[in-house]
């Protein structure tokens, strides 16, 4: 329980973290849906432009590593704290111990993947 | 015999049985009557142990909150002519316990209200006795707190909070704003004092933006945006006493 007291004494942190994944997901990752996902397999854009090599050329930028690391984590902060609150809402007592826990670790451990996965590359 | 509306009216007293019940009376129907006129009629003319407050009749006291099909409403400010010709369910305010009939108990209001500190604070305690000193203002100053100041305290926010509604510790939405409006004030200086009320657990952090304090506010007073701009100054706070080790 005194971890728990620990995760929740942080509530600035994640608060800050939601809010900033809120502006990554509304107005950044759009664009990356849009091109990723909708563009380039309709053939819109040259699908040149987007081959393994030229994009593993483009990652390997450490400017866009940061760019990628933030753009990933973020949003997964903004998820964890609103799944939370909304399940705290529902009033189960007993998952409302362990929630902070799972989705702010679960996060967390996202991002280290993601920092592991950007560090290899 | 003249046109005519119903009123639901929710019943109750703790001397008597106990029980909520709904009682209807059907009254004449006048357009330019508010709730508040109605409730008055009843009381003369149907049932004089009808219990209601009121004082004011004109949107400035606060005091005549109830929820009116089942949205949190001034009475005095509500007329029957936007729910003519059908009936009109009239409850105590919602997330407070009932004294009797349509009066609720805000005592719990009242307590976090005054733990927000909503008055000017000087770190020298002398300038608070000294009335010779003028502390002046732009009219820009002013524009960043003077929102706040049209709060009445109805308490209908507290009523439409769902996260009240669920956590009866969370300060809610009027308190904030109060403690925002004085924290904003320049001739304030006692914004580390509200800190702790404010950034606890059962401030800020407890509001999760559903928003419905604002929407209903009579007084346009948008108490979600006072608390998210108090999320953003407790965060910057936090951080920079993170970095620093200042408490
Ligand atoms: S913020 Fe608005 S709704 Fe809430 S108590 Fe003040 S005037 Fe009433
Ligand atoms: S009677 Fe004063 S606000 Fe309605």
């Amino acid at each position: 329980m005194c971890l728990l007291k620990k995760i929740n004494a942080l509530e600035p942190l994640w608060w800050s973290l939601f809010g900033a994944g809120g502006m990554v997901a509304a107005f950044l990752l759009p664009a990356h849906i849009f091109i990723q996902g909708i563009a380039i397999p309709l053939g819109w854009v040259s699908p040149d432009m987007f081959n393994y090599s030229s994009l593993i050329g483009i990652v390997g930028n450490p400017i866009v590593k940061i760019y990628l690391f933030f753009m990933i984590i973020l949003p997964l902060y903004h998820a964890a704290h609103r799944i939370r609150l909304t399940l705290e809402d529902l009033r189960i007592e007993w998952l409302n111990h362990i929630l902070p826990l799972i989705f702010y670790g679960g996060a967390t451990g996202l991002t280290v993947v993601t920092l592991i996965v950007l560090i290899r590359i | 015999m003249g046109e005519e509306i119903t009123l639901n009216i929710t019943r109750y007293n703790p001397d008597k049985d106990g029980k909520y019940t709904t009682q209807r009376y059907s009254i004449p129907y006048k357009n330019d009557w508010s709730i508040l006129d109605a409730l008055n009629y009843v009381k003369a003319e149907l049932d004089g142990s009808l219990t209601y407050r009121w004082s004011c009749r004109m949107a400035v006291c606060g005091s005549c909150g109830m929820m009116v099909n089942g949205t949190p409403r001034l009475t005095c400010s509500t007329y029957l002519n936007e729910f003519y010709p059908k009936e009109i369910t009239i409850e105590p305010l919602a997330n407070f316990p009932v004294i009797r009939d349509l009066v609720v108990d805000i005592n719990d209001f009242m307590a976090k209200l005054k733990s927000a500190k909503p008055w000017i604070i000087r770190k020298n305690k002398r300038d608070e006795d000294d009335t010779s000193k003028e502390y002046l203002q732009t009219t820009g100053q002013m524009d960043k707190y003077y929102q706040q100041t049209l709060c009445i305290n109805c308490t209908l926010c507290y009523a439409a909070c769902p996260v009240y509604g669920l956590h009866p510790d969370f300060l809610g939405p009027a308190v904030i704003a109060l403690g925002h409006r004085y924290n904003k004030d320049s001739r304030d200086e006692g914004k580390a004092d509200r800190r702790e009320v404010l950034a606890s657990e059962h401030g800020v952090w407890k509001c999760t933006v559903v928003g419905d304090c604002t929407e209903v506010c009579p007084k346009h007073v948008d108490p979600s945006a006072a608390i998210q701009r108090t999320k953003v100054d407790s965060a910057i706070n936090w951080f920079f006493s993170f970095l620093t080790g200042r408490k």
